[in-house]
């Protein structure tokens, strides 16, 4: 691979104009062979004197955009070349002007700003919310398509929360560019999203005033100075920015990322919306915290705790139990749909919650050795087949539903044990048909309601007629 | 699945109310090529004495050795402890010292590991939740939670350490049991998570008279 250029067969790709040369790779558009989209190679710089991190690049970029569904927020990949022997990506060519290309302008007009932001973050949004956070975002990785859709291009060093992260660890100097970088991640946090969210606030910044918020830091030390330092209020800088805007800049560079949006999507609505945008005290703020209160900040600096990574959007890491309790041969119809209905509610609420449905019959009155198919194990069975045809119709991938028959003469006592050996977030049952019913303490309902470690939502249907 | 072979990392028996056929079916596969390496429930059910087993296991390992025949015991004892093929390694604890079942709990454990097995991946069993872990460029190690279903690429210029997970004897409240699945062509690495009929494993369990522990564990997940 040493000796490519133009003309140059690589798999069956042929090499036509290189159009960039980076500190990282090489790329060249294709000319060859024909297909729907116009492609580019991008070859990376390895061999003696090459950064290791190159090549993690590769790989990382390859694992990032191969995951990715196709989209047109970023760079389709098309084809890869072997590790070891012709590492290459071959990626659809992006036609269009980079952020980096109209930073001249700055200071641009607000509503322009806005727009340029809003767009970057419905990109950025569709990258978060397959839990892949970019990590390297400047405005030369942000890419305009002719529509004014926003492609993010170079995933070399972002982080996909589904694999294992190849640069952890490796950074003993933090990777990325350091003049958007988030403080979290000159101390080596890879996993948040709200770090774009950050990178994002120093690109609005920029184009607010023309500079960027912490200069362009060439040492550790400098860089580490965003950890307590506040930027300079951009309309310090620009006096007539609004209020709003600044309020948005100044909330995505907060150093705490608690303290930022909590979701690009707020972001792109902020930008989108901007009179309704909570005005607080950053909105008019007119100069950098006091000297004071900046070495209170830097003494504070080494007890710098960054945020927690926000759970991934996967079911299984944050799965809430909500367990619904059907009476055995329930066969009040009504109920059981109302108890759908409800369960349907909480699915909405709390797409990644797990369902147990729940029913408790008497014990079995003797019984029997292994294998015999007594009535025991057949009433079982029943209830269970009872059950899953109730959970059928919420049409909950496998994964999410489970079914579980109970033995007990003692219906109450065995759901709160059940509730509490799982440590169920939330029970949903019926009530009883007869209101009077439910004003015994005995009652099933009102012991659960009146005991459980957790809420519970007591569900009647609206009486007919 | 697509497998093209099969490998059981061990605790073959131990745990449940089917020994006898679990074996069975094992040396089934096994006769067609399968590896299968011995794990310390399935040394304890052959009598060799391990202290480290609570009681509850113990009591079951006791009740498994009850039912063993003579053909059950021949195939575990002929189990080894380690089988390595090309640049695979297949162990149910630690190939650093694989009878004294260590568990790879942290990065340390899995580094004595791999650097003891030699070989690019190592796939093992005995702790009972997924995990892998891979060296990163600097050739230190690094560890990762996987995400069920989603396939890892694993080249083979980095090193691999895998935690299948158990099938069955959950620790995580979920009760499907794990599996993996290594495509060497594509060099990449899948854990599954795939739920079965806990119900009737659990009231197997019970009506064999094993611990009310071992059941509770499948039936609480943890």
């Amino acid at each position: 691979m040493s000796a490519v250029a133009p003309g140059t067969v690589i798999d069956g790709f042929r090499l036509g104009e290189k159009i960039h040369t980076g500190s990282m790779a090489t790329i060249f558009r294709l000319t060859g062979p024909d297909g729907p989209l116009p492609l580019i190679m991008k070859i990376p710089r390895l061999g003696a004197g090459e950064r290791a991190v190159n090549v993690i690049g590769f790989e990382v970029c390859r694992t990032v955009l191969g995951a990715l569904p196709q989209s047109p927020h970023h760079p389709t990949l098309v084809a890869y070349g072997d590790i070891e022997t012709t590492p290459y990506l071959v990626m659809e060519f992006v036609d269009g002007e980079r952020l980096n290309d109209w930073l001249h302008r700055a200071p641009m007009p607000p509503e322009e700003i806005a727009r340029l932001g809003s767009a970057i973050a419905v990109a950025l949004h569709d990258v978060h919310r397959h839990d892949v956070v970019h990590l390297d975002l400047k405005p030369t990785n942000v890419m305009f398509r002719p529509s004014g859709e926003v492609v993010l291009i170079d995933f070399g060093l972002a982080r996909h929360g589904h694999y294992p992260d190849l640069l952890a660890e490796e950074l003993r100097i933090p990777l990325g560019n350091w003049v958007y970088m988030a403080p979290e991640q000159v101390l080596g946090v890879r996993c948040d999203p709200r770090s774009d969210i950050y990178a994002l606030g120093g690109m609005l910044y920029e184009l607010a005033t023309g500079r960027t918020p912490f200069g362009k830091p060439g040492t550790v030390g400098e860089l580490r100075r965003r950890l307590y330092r506040d930027p300079i209020p951009p309309r310090s800088i620009v006096p007539s920015t609004p209020g709003w805007l600044q309020e948005i800049i100044l909330r995505c560079l907060e150093v705490d990322a608690r303290q930022r949006f909590s979701s690009v999507e707020e972001v792109a609505f902020a930008l989108s919306s901007p009179a309704r945008v909570e005005l607080t005290e950053r909105a008019s703020r007119r100069r950098r915290a006091s000297l004071w209160r900046l070495a209170l900040r830097r003494m504070e600096v080494s007890a710098f705790e960054p945020a927690p990574c926000p759970p991934l959007s996967l079911a299984a890491r944050i799965a809430r139990v909500v367990t619904v309790a059907i009476a055995p041969q329930e066969s009040n119809e009504r109920l059981r749909e109302a108890l759908r209905a409800a369960t349907r509610n909480v699915i909405a609420a709390d797409p990644h919650c797990r369902i147990a449905c729940v029913t408790v019959v008497p014990p079995a009155a003797t019984l029997s050795g292994v294998g015999d198919e007594n009535s025991a194990t057949g009433r079982h069975i029943h209830q269970l087949i009872e059950l899953r045809n109730w959970a059928k119709p919420l049409d909950l991938p496998e994964e999410r539903v489970t079914c579980h028959v109970l033995e007990s003469d003692k219906p109450a006592a065995a759901l709160l044990d059940y509730v509490t050996m799982n440590e169920v977030d939330h029970v949903l049952l019926g009530a009883p048909k007869d209101a009077s019913l439910a004003r015994r303490v005995t009652g099933v309902c009102a012991q659960v309601a009146g005991t459980a470690p957790c809420t519970v939502t007591v569900v009647r249907p609206r009486p007919e007629g | 699945m697509g497998a093209d072979r099969y490998a059981f990392l061990g605790d073959l028996v131990g745990y449940g109310a089917d020994p006898v056929a679990v074996l069975e079916l094992i040396e089934g596969y096994a006769a067609n090529g399968a590896v299968v390496v011995l794990g310390n429930h399935d040394a304890a059910a052959m009598g060799r004495a391990d202290e480290e087993l609570n009681r509850n296991a113990m009591a079951a390992v006791d009740w498994t050795r009850a039912q063993l025949g003579k053909r059950q015991r021949a195939f575990l004892e002929s189990l080894p402890l380690i089988v390595t093929d090309d640049n695979l390694l297949f162990v149910h604890a630690s190939a650093a010292a694989p009878e004294q079942w260590i568990y790879i709990t942290g990065l340390r454990e899995a580094e004595e590991s791999l650097s003891a097995g030699k070989t690019t991946y190592i796939f093992s069993g005995h702790v009972h939740s997924q995990k892998l872990y891979y060296t990163g460029a600097s050739g230190r190690l690094l560890e990762f939670l996987p995400v069920p279903g989603t396939p890892i690429p694993a080249a083979r210029h980095r090193r691999w350490l895998a935690i299948v997970g158990s099938a069955g004897q959950p620790r995580d409240r979920n009760t499907a049991a794990c599996y993996l699945l290594f495509d060497s062509e594509r060099e990449r690495l899948t854990f599954y998570r795939v739920p079965y009929d806990v119900g009737a494993t659990i009231r197997k369990i019970r009506a064999a008279g094993l611990p009310e522990r071992v059941a509770l564990r499948l039936e609480r997940g943890t």
